[in-house]
């Protein structure tokens, strides 16, 4: 990236989006205003694509089940995967569409109530389309760790308290 | 058995007595938040942990040669070439159980009963209980906040007698953060060279330096080479701490004499860390960039947060430390970490540890997340709200 301080406000802002203007300000020795400046230009330029919470559901309480799809599909002549992807990433349900290298073409996570309305969408909605030819679908068990932070255990600072 | 008596009277008294007490008090509170860690938070980058591994998976598990695997004191010399500008013969490098291991022997091979170490202070805890089981005898030099705690030529002249055999030159500095910049060791340098003082160059901070000015090597400055060892080492830039390596380099008459000592006292350094540390030399320049970059932010906020709560903090241009003065509390060094200990268990270290001229600050580390150090800050600003008011 050409700009090293916009590079070290993204990654301030991937880890803690959060953190109060002022305190960013001081980490990148800038002023408020230009942080925030800094930050809307971001924004507009689509370097920030939204600030959102990680959650532990399963910590929560709540009943969520996310699997992840591998896609055979059919590419077009003249737009190749990106029509087919487009469609799907249309529907509410999927979280996130990506072009794979490999074995298959594109990897689907699908968010739920319910391991039966995941099923559901995959045979009502996902399989039936034209350019589908084949899917497999794998539900997420447990989550250890996700975007970079722990789920479930702590990190522990085994250091100890005072070292001279 | 009156072990007292037995004990030899040099090893007993040169334990620190007067903090003793603060750090059992910390250590017996699990749950407070510590500010008092001097190692970096980082773990070390996974390419080096890997090759340690891969030469475990090899075999490699006897000693080295003496002086250290002569891969790595190849890189070695090619790595201070290119960051330090400084010269060195593989030969004129002895590889070494960290740093503090380097300082020892480097001490050892110099200092002779009734020579004279000059130590900057406030500084490092081992540099003059290491001089004085030689038979040294510690000069200190008290470096002022004024000075941004750098050592002055004054001080450095108003010190040397006919005795003086060895300078301590501890930049980047550990407690206060200084640096000593290119004009500075100039004046130290122009104040040595034509006399039989040596300098042991402490700069294991050396690739943690935020002022913009590339680190510079008091042996990099004309004539001092020859009488400059420079002790460095993988901790504190590679986040190696627990690896224990560090290395020496310097003249290769000191060098041989030093590792002649190192041969009876250790016989090689650990050999998963050697091999583990050609890799971190060869490929790991952004990995230190990176760490860098998160230090100079946290360092940044913490300055910024202690100078907005009324504790006067100097701009800290090195480690990853920073110095603030505790004076206006009115309190001592211990008597403000102890009670900021007890009242909010938030753990500092008291300036006073680091030499008496440490009195009146305390040292903050900023090794840890950003997150970890803005509790602190709120607790420190709670603690110095409830001060005033007790005050009024």
């Amino acid at each position: 990236m050409e700009n090293k301080a916009m590079e070290q406000l993204l990654k301030i802002l991937e880890n803690n989006a959060r953190l109060p203007l002022e305190d960013i300000a001081a980490m990148l020795d800038k002023s408020t205003a230009e942080v925030s400046a800094m930050m809307d230009l971001a924004k507009a330029q689509g370097l920030i694509k939204g600030y959102k919470t990680l959650v532990d559901w399963e910590k929560a309480g709540a009943d969520r089940v996310e699997a992840v799809i591998e896609l055979h599909v059919s590419p077009k002549k003249s737009r190749g995967f990106d029509e087919i992807a487009n469609t799907i990433a249309e529907f509410d349900e999927v979280e996130s569409v990506l072009l794979m290298s490999g074995g298959y073409d594109l990897q689907l996570t699908i968010k739920g109530k319910t391991f039966q309305e995941i099923a559901l969408f995959v045979a009502k909605r996902l399989s039936p389309l034209d350019d589908v030819l084949s899917t497999a679908t794998h539900f997420v068990l447990r989550t250890y760790k996700r975007e970079g932070r722990m789920f479930g255990a702590e990190e522990i600072d085994e250091r100890e308290c005072t070292v001279l | 058995m009156d072990y007292d008596k037995l004990l030899a009277p040099a090893a007993v008294a040169m334990r620190p007595s007067g903090i003793r007490k603060f750090f059992d008090l910390a250590a017996e509170m699990p749950h407070c938040i510590s500010l008092g860690v001097g190692e970096p938070d980082f773990k070390t980058p996974w390419a080096i942990r890997e090759a340690g591994i891969d030469s475990l998976e090899h075999g490699r598990t006897r000693y080295t040669a003496n002086a250290g695997l002569a891969e790595l004191r190849a890189e070695i010399a090619r790595y201070l070439q290119r960051r330090m500008e400084l010269r060195y013969d593989p030969t004129q490098i002895l590889v070494t159980v960290g740093g503090s291991e380097a300082i020892d022997m480097c001490v050892r091979a110099l200092v002779a009963p009734g020579d004279e170490v000059i130590i900057p202070e406030p500084c490092f805890v081992c540099y003059d209980p290491i001089t004085t089981l030689s038979g040294g005898v510690p000069v200190h030099i008290a470096c002022r906040q004024e000075d941004e705690f750098r050592l002055t030529a004054e001080q450095l002249k108003a010190a040397i007698t006919p005795r003086t055999k060895l300078l301590i030159l501890p930049f980047p500095n550990n407690p206060t953060g200084a640096v000593m910049e290119r004009e500075h060791l100039e004046a130290i340098a122009e104040v040595l060279r034509g006399t039989d003082i040596l300098v042991l160059s402490d700069e294991i901070y050396a690739e943690l330096n935020y002022g913009g000015e590339k680190h510079v090597s008091i042996a990099s400055l004309p004539g001092m080479a020859e009488r400059t060892i420079v002790v460095n080492g993988f901790s504190k830039a590679y986040a190696m701490t627990g690896w224990r390596l560090g290395y020496a380099a310097g003249p290769q008459p000191i060098i041989k004499v030093m590792t002649k000592i190192h041969q009876s006292a250790i016989m090689s350094a650990p050999t998963t860390s050697q091999y583990a540390a050609i890799v971190a030399l060869r490929e790991c320049d952004s990995e230190i960039e990176r760490m860098r970059d998160e230090y100079n932010q946290r360092r940044r906020l913490v300055v910024k947060g202690f100078n907005d709560l009324g504790l006067e903090c100097f701009e800290p241009k090195g480690a990853f430390y920073c110095f603030p003065c505790i004076k206006s509390t009115g309190m001592t060094s211990q008597q403000f970490c102890t009670a900021l200990l007890e009242k909010k268990q938030v753990a500092l270290v008291p300036g006073d540890a680091f030499g008496a001229s440490g009195e009146g600050y305390c040292r903050i580390s900023y090794a840890y997340s950003v997150e970890h150090l803005k509790e602190a800050l709120r607790r420190i600003g709670e603690f110095l709200a409830e001060l005033r008011a007790e005050k009024e």
